[in-house]
């Protein structure tokens, strides 16, 4: 098996071969969806943890503290710690909940995550589904999330879960409209919705730098209705610790909030996945027109690094905003999407057909 | 057209102050050697408390074994939880008067909320608050403490 790590699409297709040589196919199928499977499985759960722990150090640092230090070096190993707890803790079940739903909720939002996330370009090669109408996929299944935080609302049987997952429900359903807008401006700037031929498009020049000032745009109102879509960051009233005690997931414990848990962030890290591919290029290095040898320096770091530096960086940018703004109200959040992100999106598209029509972009 | 150019400037106004928000906070977190936090059993040697910090109640002796204690009792009376008792003791001066002196100051650290009367009462300055913080004992009666030194006795020249 050739292993190349510029390029991962000879290496599935030795594997494909290799056990078609062995097996039937349907057990050539059964043993690569097993492998798919177990290593999204392992990457959503290690790259969670990561994630809480960077969320943790990088809220300390922004408060001006230090964060985990005491549980291995640096304290890597507190969220796995912090993990093992909560595998052992007792799943309670509140008086006279919905037992089913109840049960459901967090395997809905996982399932979403999970589809969400099957779409994603890591490098070349490495990327399970390669739809035709991949960004129109992702926009699907994000929202299926809000059922499941909708049934772990109304199943726990309690006032704070309930207007916790409305809230969520409310804003959820608003924001989905402006992170669609913002893409299709994108999708009218690449003429297609493939992430692969999105990402192959960006060789030259990033649609952030292509696109000049409406794809800015697009970016930074995807960046605020992504930021809104995970309940994160200003916009996590649908969890406000001060008013809801947890919102939607108040009455969860053990590894079913752990589900909750890491699903908030694996979509963090999806949406952050997302605006990497369709703006900032994907697993594409970066280049400047006619400099050369930088351009050949820049090729010489492998896709799978460039996608993980870009993703941690506007995670990063996620984590800022969490960390500096309050709050929003319930209002506050309705008039900041049906009254400015709203119509600023819609002249954007205007304003990136006109770009695309009279071919000014690079 | 009033109105739009009002909505324009509010968009701008309030990314404007976003920024402002995200380069305070861009600031705490690219400069962390100025973070607050510190390593506490590690930095033990090194570590300086603030002056103004209020550990415990001292009793300041010279290297004469002397105080400046006179006994009076005003900071028992000031203390608001009954922290602090004084025994104190007759003694004849050279001149044959009787004078009072202190015998023992008893501070009970236990009952102690720190809230600095008794060294702001204290006529003479012999009372002050110490930096050590590491108060935890064994035994409750631990805590109990006698400021002023065995055999020592007031400075000579200070009155009440």
């Amino acid at each position: 098996m050739g292993f190349n790590i510029y390029d991962f699409s000879g290496m599935t297709h030795n594997m494909h071969l290799w056990f078609s040589e062995r097996m039937s196919p349907t057990a050539t199928t059964i043993v690569e969806w097993t492998i798919i499977g177990v290593s999204y499985m392992l990457f959503v759960a290690l790259f969670g943890l990561f994630l809480v722990y960077a969320e943790r150090k990088v809220c300390a640092a922004f408060q001006q503290r230090l964060g985990p230090t005491r549980v291995g070096f640096w304290g890597l190993l507190q969220t796995i710690a912090d993990f093992i707890k909560l595998l052992m803790k007792e799943l309670i079940m509140p008086k006279s909940a919905d037992r089913f739903l109840y049960n459901l909720a967090p395997f809905i939002v996982m399932i979403a995550t999970f589809l969400a996330m099957a779409v994603l370009p890591f490098a070349k090669g490495l990327q399970t589904l390669d739809f035709d109408i991949g960004i129109f996929y992702v926009t699907a299944v994000s929202s299926v999330g809000v059922i499941g935080i909708l049934l772990a609302g109304w199943s726990s049987n309690n006032k704070y879960s309930l207007i916790g997952a409305m809230r969520s429900g409310a804003q959820i359903l608003s924001y989905e409209l402006s992170v669609s807008l913002s893409l299709v401006t994108i999708i009218i700037l690449a003429g297609s919705m493939q992430l692969s031929v999105i990402v192959e498009s960006q060789r030259d020049s990033w649609f952030l730098f292509k696109g000049h000032i409406p794809s800015l745009i697009a970016f930074v109102i995807f960046l605020i209705a992504g930021t809104a879509e995970t309940n994160r960051g200003p916009f996590d009233l649908a969890e406000a610790e001060s008013e809801l005690t947890a919102g939607f997931h108040t009455e969860y414990s053990g590894i079913k909030f752990a589900f909750f848990f890491l699903a908030e962030y694996i979509n963090m890290f999806i949406v952050s996945a997302m605006a990497v591919t369709v703006f900032l290029g994907g697993w594409m290095p970066l280049h400047f027109g006619s400099f050369e040898s930088f351009n050949v320096v820049m090729d010489f770091i492998p896709p799978l690094v460039w996608f993980f530096m870009k993703v941690l960086g506007v995670i990063f940018l996620i984590m800022w905003f969490k960390w500096t703004f309050p709050r929003l109200r319930v209002d506050q959040i309705l008039t900041l999407e049906w009254k400015y992100l709203l119509p600023i999106n819609l002249i954007n598209i205007i304003l990136m057909s006109l770009v695309v029509l009279t071919k000014f972009h690079l | 057209m009033n109105a739009l150019f009002q909505y324009i400037s509010t968009v701008f106004k309030g990314i404007g102050t976003l920024l402002t928000g995200m380069k305070i906070t861009g600031k705490y977190v690219f400069t962390p050697w100025k973070h607050v936090t510190q390593q506490y059993p590690e930095n033990r040697e090194t570590l300086k408390m603030f002056d103004r910090f209020r550990g415990e109640v001292i009793m300041t002796h010279s290297e004469n074994n002397e105080h400046l204690c006179t006994g009076c009792g005003i900071c028992e009376i000031n203390c608001p939880n009954g922290s602090i008792e004084i025994i104190s003791k007759m003694e004849l001066t050279e001149e044959g008067k009787k004078k009072r002196a202190i015998d023992q100051h008893i501070y009970h650290l236990g009952m102690c909320t720190f809230c600095n009367l008794c060294i702001k009462a204290c006529p003479t300055g012999a009372i002050v608050m110490g930096q050590n913080f590491e108060h935890a004992v064994w035994d409750r009666s631990k805590l109990t403490k006698v400021l002023n030194q065995p055999g020592s006795k007031i400075a000579q020249g200070v009155k009440e």
